[in-house]
């Protein structure tokens, strides 16, 4: 399936991804808007870790075989079978953070307020916001081989 | 011998999680073959942890169902309800239910869960005592809140069922004792400074625990729970008593049949029992342990869906091997959330411990190492990147050259060494990183 690929090299540690992941998942999809006036401001489905020299933007790998599927315990996430994504549904979570302690990568987050998990991403239905906004090709959206497990 | 005229090439025996998961997997190779579903409750799937929140009256019927009410059909699955398998046939293929229909298999499944231990106590057989594992118990509780106008309830167990009936009685603003053998609450998966901070949170939201007690006796007026007598001499008043000891694995359907049982089903890395063409997932199963140390009754969620793949994949023709049952536990209470994962609090020699607490504000992390390898964590109040840690825990990768960095506020997957991050692999088996 097609993923969204990380070169850390690349990553300048802008924050941009996480600019555009929340415009995106906004209600009006413009970025003044979505920052000054919607109340309760999606919280980005990708996340830049920075440590030094070092960034990286990350967000759900959409695993194969997903633990996250396996922990759920209410349903709320689902593959989609045309896409493969691994899918959140809002209105099912109860906010048990089973996934939370299930994922290796840490990116399916708590949201404590809403008492949910936090906006996760949905791969912008084929379009990753996070991908076509990064000005350095730090993330990249594409199908390769991954046998080789590279 | 009499023939089962009711025949499909897959039966299972539940239908929760492991059951679910297994129907999937099956699916995932064998589109056609016919499965059949054979279950003592009456409903379709619900999910079972999702009761305590139906009683604390925090969502309706409809999300608690844990697949969409199509499922059975797109999956082409025969379900039968209210019917309670009583005996294996193994030789012949078939099953016998209790009211007397006969069903023939080529693969079984047996995936009937957990059953509440039930502790022998003066005077229990009376109404408002209750145990706490099933959507009907939830309704039943729900009802008898209401129409005997409970004020007062004692649970007997201070496991994780007994925790989130708490809770939800609590929401439902029920005065709520807790009486715990043990001398402290979640013995099994805590550790006791983790224990003492929810023990503390639970009493600030007006939760009475009773530690190292436990119920003598059911003292009741009218047929109906009036008074709960401890061992220490204590008397109570309430109106409920809810019994939360645990449970033990539901297997009085094998113990005719030359299935192996120890306290569990016991199956190996494939999920087979002793018998061929016999599965066995979920809570009612005994396999292997992540650590290698023999078999263990896991009775959690992610490893029952686990368990239930593994063991479709391969009554459908696949080779899945189970990487071993690693306990592991999320769960919010009082207002704190909760992770713990693999050993927490081991007793014997050879175990390093990191830590850091600030127990004031509910905050606690813990981990343990066995010769630099993480093998356990506590998280408290603050679990938001908990999958990483037990991602390590999985992966069994030397901790030694950034044990410092885990425990550190901000702790990510950056601080993981970069060949590591690179080709995580745990076991998602996703590369993360470009080149």
């Amino acid at each position: 399936m097609k993923r969204i690929w990380i070169n850390e090299e690349f990553c300048i540690g802008c924050r941009l991804c996480e600019v555009h992941c929340i415009v995106a998942h906004s209600k009006s999809k413009k970025i003044l808007k979505a920052f000054k006036d919607e109340a309760v401001r999606a919280q980005a489905a990708v996340c830049v870790e920075e440590h030094g020299y070092v960034s990286f933007a990350l967000q759900c790998r959409h695993c194969k075989d997903a633990p996250c599927l396996a922990a759920c315990m209410t349903g709320a996430m689902s593959r989609d079978p045309n896409t493969g994504a691994v899918l959140h549904d809002e209105e099912k979570c109860v906010g048990c953070w089973m996934c939370v302690m299930v994922c290796p990568f840490g990116v399916t987050k708590p949201d404590h307020e809403k008492h949910k998990i936090a906006s996760k991403c949905d791969l912008c239905d084929g379009k990753p916001a996070c991908v076509e906004h990064c000005p350095n090709e730090a993330l990249v959206y594409e199908d390769r081989d991954e046998t080789s497990g590279k | 011998m009499k023939q089962a005229e009711n025949k499909a090439e897959y039966v299972i025996i539940g239908n929760s999680v492991a059951g679910i998961a297994a129907i999937e997997a099956i699916r995932k190779r064998d589109k056609n073959s016919r499965i059949l579903v054979i279950t003592r409750e009456p409903a379709k799937a619900y999910s079972r942890p999702m009761i305590s929140y139906y009683l604390g009256g925090k969502v309706s019927i409809r999300p608690m169902m844990y697949r969409n009410s199509s499922f059975y059909r797109d999956m082409k699955i025969d379900l039968v309800g209210e019917t309670e398998i009583t005996a294996i046939n193994s030789k012949d293929k078939v099953l016998t239910a209790a009211d007397g229909q006969l069903f023939g298999y080529n693969k079984l499944l047996i995936a009937t869960g957990g059953t509440p231990i039930m502790p022998a106590i003066k005077g229990a057989k009376v109404k408002g005592v209750f145990n706490f594992t099933t959507f009907a118990d939830a309704e039943a509780i729900k009802e008898y809140v209401e129409e005997e106008h409970v004020n007062e309830v004692v649970i007997l167990g201070a496991g994780l069922i007994g925790l989130k009936a708490a809770e939800a009685l609590m929401a439902l603003k029920k005065k709520v004792i807790i009486v715990e053998l043990a001398d402290r609450i979640l013995a099994t998966t805590f550790d006791k400074k983790a224990s003492s901070i929810i023990e503390k949170s639970l009493a600030k939201q007006g939760c009475e625990i009773v530690l190292r007690d436990s119920i003598s006796q059911i003292i009741s007026d009218k047929g109906k729970v009036s008074e709960i007598e401890l061992v220490s001499g204590r008397h109570i008043e309430a109106q409920i008593a809810v019994i939360a000891v645990g449970v033990r694995p539901y297997t009085d359907l094998v113990k005719s049949s030359p299935v192996k049982l120890n306290r569990g089903i016991i199956v190996d890395s494939a999920m087979l029992t002793s018998e061929a063409d016999i599965y066995s997932a979920g809570d009612v199963a005994e396999g292997p342990d992540f650590f290698g140390t023999g078999n263990i009754v896991l009775v959690i969620w992610p490893d029952a869906s686990r368990q239930g793949t593994i063991a479709g994949t391969n009554m459908a023709g696949g080779s899945a091997v189970y990487g071993g049952g690693l306990a592991m536990n999320s769960v919010e209470l009082a207002g704190v959330p909760t992770v713990s994962v693999g050993k927490t609090d081991p007793q014997e020699e050879g175990y390093e411990i990191l830590e850091k607490a600030d127990l004031k504000n509910s905050f606690y992390k813990k981990l343990v190492f066995k010769d630099d390898v993480l093998v356990g964590a506590i998280l408290v109040g603050r679990i938001d990147r908990a999958g990483i840690y037990t991602g390590l825990i999985k992966d069994r990768i030397s901790t030694s050259a950034f044990k410092k960095d885990l425990l550190s506020d901000d702790f990510g997957v950056i601080s993981l060494p970069r060949d590591y991050r690179k080709h995580m692999v745990s076991e998602s088996d996703v590369p993360i990183m470009q080149s």
